[in-house]
């Protein structure tokens, strides 16, 4: 009786344990051709994108070799906290050396790391870091009053549709991107010149007052948005979710 | 083993005192099954988890004082709320939390409602009453609705919200596409409010088909319409060879001619080649018209039909006829009438027809058309719900041509039919069905859309929105929308602007487009002299924009018509035109007004008041602005301006009345130069 039990429970054992491994091996990852030296952000870091939903554009990083060349058929994977999802997961580096992938950031707001790997030749990992915005509701929300109040002069980049006044204005203002002027205003400071202008700080009266104009709980978002594209990230800028 | 069995009945059951020992152990061990339970529950274990947690933290006092154990209830017997989500999720309201990456504890991000007034479910959906993890989560054989992911949360805003919030732009483009791509047309999505969600696109008639293109290109557009502009509106319906060639043999036999749709022009167009592309521009056709670039980029507006291909798709004789009057054709177009001249009439119509693509009909050769096939084009037709958007001679629209969306976001999961792989929850379901409809099943008729993966979520959380809670709802719960106003002008300025299709681009109370400034107050805001000039040759008042105002050619009577009835009907009540002088302002007055523009409100920033030196991009040019604005209305701008145009970006500067006096008066001094240039013309 025993016996039988214990062989019942070995084979138990080995058929969950090989269960899974077969499903930690099932994603079947496309077997490398090549191995490079070091992996490089192309483009798509620091994106911002509500909670939970795809990232505007792409995530494209490239695989180098030891002169800084692009190396192709290098195989790269990709990691975040829970929540993120990568389409695809995984690839091989193309000609130039370039893998591309769709992110969608976790359903909480707040700064996801988004880890991309790859092997070099004598099979140590090595990693590349990457940070991307996720918007909650008030971020959300400051977002779309940035962009209908503030961007045209605050954000130096230009488009067809829509020309930028920054180049305009003989005092520069600073784009909300800039952590290390906008970290050091308090909330408190940052309302004011929202609500009463630039003077209220001694700053610019081109930074006019829009405290009769945005309320006070839209210039907590705005605030809130701008807390959370800061780089470097504000204190406020709500948790980093990394890989677990 | 018998003996063995009864030696152990001896030793447990020998006597009594043994016998009522060992009943008492096994009651006291059965009794202490529900504590034990209770005791090692999920709950306990998260509280326990959280008191750890918070235990290193700087404001443990604070949180240790809020925290209450046990089980923890939101009670909302109005909206059938009972969430005990709290009872895990113990610092939702804590607003020291934000920094905490673990769940269950962090704080709930800050929207605009109170958790204890809506609960949790009424958003996240999921089991609100049950109380451990994968109950409350995921979907159980008792409850089916497991936790909203986040990328759809939008649609829960939308079961009360009826109308677009800023905060949740993914429902409102939702919406925006449940209209704009004709869903509605085919499905029937009746709203709570008791209306019907009406479709915005403007899919044209087939009824006169045959004089605007042919066979070929229709047989080309029917197997793929993104071939022929990438924009196209109309979905692919996956026809095969024969059953394209039949429809389109369908409805050119079945199409009438139109008198006056086709004209040959008595013109010859200009010899200069630059004369089209110049006219093209000056008319500001991009402002609603794209064309594909040679980077293959889209270049222009997207009221209009993209016109990369379109010497493919039009016949000159009718191309001619619709840059004459395009009313003749169909008369509800968005497009205006322009009345241009025979000779630029030839010279659009030589530089549109030149834009071609050697490759779409390259391979499409048809022979004519036989009975059967028209007969069998015909079925097809009503087959494939094409009335459902496009008007045909002789076919009618049918009614409910496909299921009805109204509670799609409360189906049954029972009731769904899922592809094998794919996650067994509503969400999946919609947008796998819009992804490709007809990999469901192969009879599907629902045709492929070239959606992105962003406007799919959009498309699923707007019709998760349409719930059985949204129509069941009280209404003094609900936030209805701003209901669509069908204002038309009236007489015979109302004809000449439908003729011009003002509504395409500008809004007069409450209807049309939003591509220009709004109309409802332009009689109080202009003065008449320059409206006339600004119609017969609209100028640039905002220099970064590139979508304007093009000339339409008018007669002076037609300017006449249109400035009298504007200045008289589109007043504003508060606003009295003549309250205010337009000249006449001391010099002191003036100069005052100057220095309060240039430095306390710092008015350059956004205006360009002195060409030379002022660059603001913003806001509209003001170098003449003393010609255009009445005194009336820049003072009362000046004062208030979101009470003139809700939802202006000029920010309302709390103005004490003296600043808007001299502000007024220094503006209303800059006449410009416009009478000197309207006489050089």
């Amino acid at each position: 009786m025993t016996r039988s039990l214990f062989i019942f429970f070995t084979v138990f054992t080995a058929s969950l344990c090989t269960s899974c491994s077969h499903k930690r091996d099932s994603a079947l990852l496309p077997k490398p051709t090549a191995l490079g030296a070091a992996i490089v952000e192309s483009s798509g870091g620091k994106q911002t994108a509500q909670a939970g939903t795809l990232l505007p554009q792409p995530l494209v990083v490239q695989v180098n070799d030891e002169q800084g060349n692009g190396v192709s058929g290098a195989l790269v994977q990709f990691a975040g906290a829970a929540g993120v999802t990568f389409d695809p997961p995984n690839g091989l580096s193309d000609s130039s050396g370039q893998v591309t992938t769709n992110v969608s950031v976790g359903g909480e707001a707040g700064r996801y790391q988004i880890v991309a790997t790859t092997f070099d030749k004598s099979h140590k990992k090595i990693e590349l870091k990457v940070e991307e915005i996720a918007l909650g509701y008030q971020q959300t929300l400051g977002r779309t009053l940035a962009d209908q109040y503030c961007q045209r002069c605050h954000n130096p980049e230009s488009t067809a549709e829509r020309v930028s006044n920054y180049d305009n204005l003989e005092i520069k203002p600073h784009a909300f991107t800039e952590g290390d002027t906008y970290n050091k205003i308090s909330d408190t400071d940052l309302a004011a010149v929202i609500s009463h202008g630039g003077p209220a700080l001694n700053k610019s009266a081109l930074m006019p007052a829009w405290g009769n104009t945005i309320s006070k709980s839209d210039i907590q978002a705005l605030i809130s948005y701008i807390r959370s594209v800061s780089d470097p990230p504000s204190r406020d800028a709500g948790p980093l979710f990394a890989k677990n | 083993m018998n003996a063995k069995l009864s030696t152990l009945w001896q030793s447990l059951f020998g006597n009594s005192v043994r016998a009522f020992g060992v009943v008492s152990v096994v009651f006291l061990c059965s009794l202490a099954i529900a504590p034990a339970k209770n005791h090692f529950s999920e709950w306990r274990h998260y509280q326990h988890g959280y008191l750890k947690m918070i235990r290193n933290r700087s404001e443990a006092n604070t949180l240790q004082r809020h925290f209450q154990g046990g089980i923890q209830q939101i009670w909302l017997p109005d909206l059938g709320v009972v969430d005990r989500c709290t009872s895990c999720h113990v610092g939702l309201n804590e607003a020291s939390l934000t920094d905490v990456a673990t769940q269950p504890f962090r704080k709930h991000p800050v929207i605009p409602h109170k958790l204890d007034e809506f609960g949790c479910v009424i958003c996240h959906r999921g089991q609100g009453a049950a109380t451990t993890v994968a109950e409350a989560h995921n979907s159980t054989l008792a409850w089916e609705q497991p936790i909203l992911p986040a990328r759809y949360i939008e649609s829960s805003c939308g079961e009360c919200h009826r109308g677009a919030l800023p905060g949740t732009p993914v429902l409102n483009e939702g919406r925006r596409l449940l209209a704009r791509y004709g869903c509605v047309n085919c499905h029937t999505v009746k709203l709570a409010d008791g209306t019907t969600m009406k479709a915005t696109d403007d899919p044209p008639s087939l009824s006169h088909i045959a004089d605007k293109t042919t066979r070929e290109w229709i047989y080309a557009w029917l197997k793929d319409p993104q071939a022929y502009a990438a924009t196209a509106t109309m979905p692919n319906f996956k026809l095969s060879d024969d059953d394209a060639r039949d429809m389109s043999a369908f409805l050119i036999a079945n199409s009438t001619p139109v008198a006056g749709d086709s004209i040959a022009l008595p013109a010859k167009p200009s010899s200069d080649p630059a004369a089209g592309t110049s006219l093209y521009g000056e008319s500001f056709c991009a402002s609603c018209h794209a064309v594909q670039n040679a980077a293959g980029n889209l270049v222009g507006g997207n009221v209009g039909p993209e016109l990369t291909r379109v010497g493919n798709k039009v016949k000159p004789e009718w191309l001619s006829a619709w840059l004459r009057n395009p009313r003749t054709y169909d008369p509800g177009t968005a497009m205006p009438h322009y009345r241009f001249n025979d000779a630029q009439v030839a010279t659009l119509s030589a530089f549109l027809q030149a834009k071609t693509d050697s490759d779409l009909l390259a391979n499409v050769h048809l022979e004519a058309a036989t009975p059967e096939q028209i007969a069998h084009g015909k079925r097809l037709v009503s087959d494939y719900g094409c009335a459902s958007c496009h008007e045909i001679a002789g076919i009618k629209k049918p009614e409910n041509f496909a299921p009805e969306l109204s509670r799609i976001g409360s189906k049954p999961i029972t009731q769904l039919l899922f592809l094998p792989g794919m996650p067994h929850t509503l969400p999946d379901y919609i947008s796998g069905k819009i992804k490709q409809p007809r990999a469901f099943s192969p009879g599907l008729k629902m045709p492929q859309y070239t959606f992105t993966p962003g406007q799919v979520d959009a498309l699923t959380t707007a019709l998760l929105s349409l719930n059985d809670r949204s129509t069941t709802l009280p209404p003094s719960l609900t936030v209805p929308a701003v209901p669509e106003s069908n204002y038309q002008p009236a007489g015979k300025a109302g004809k000449l602007m439908s003729d011009l299709a003002c509504f395409s681009c500008h809004r007069i109370n409450g209807h049309g487009g939003d591509m220009a400034p709004d109309l409802t107050w332009e009689g109080s805001s202009v003065q008449r002299a320059w409206l006339v000039s600004f119609l017969k040759n609209p100028g640039t008042l905002r220099p970064a924009l590139i979508r304007r105002m093009p000339r339409f050619n008018l007669t002076d009577e037609e300017t006449s018509e249109l400035t009298d009835y504007m200045i008289t009907v589109y007043q504003n009540p508060v606003i009295d035109r003549d309250s205010i002088p337009l000249s006449g302002y001391s010099a002191g007055e003036i100069e005052l007004g100057r220095q309060l523009f240039y430095g306390k409100y710092s008015c350059q920033g956004c205006h360009i008041l002195d060409s030379k030196n002022d660059k603001g991009y913003v806001g509209p040019t003001l170098t003449q602005v003393g010609s255009r604005l009445t005194a009336a209305w820049m003072y009362q701008w000046l004062k208030n301006p979101q009470s003139l145009r809700p939802g202006t970006i000029e920010p309302n500067r709390a103005m004490s009345d003296e600043d808007a006096q001299a502000i007024t008066a220094f503006l209303m001094s800059q006449k410009g130069s416009t009478k000197k240039e309207v006489a050089k013309k």
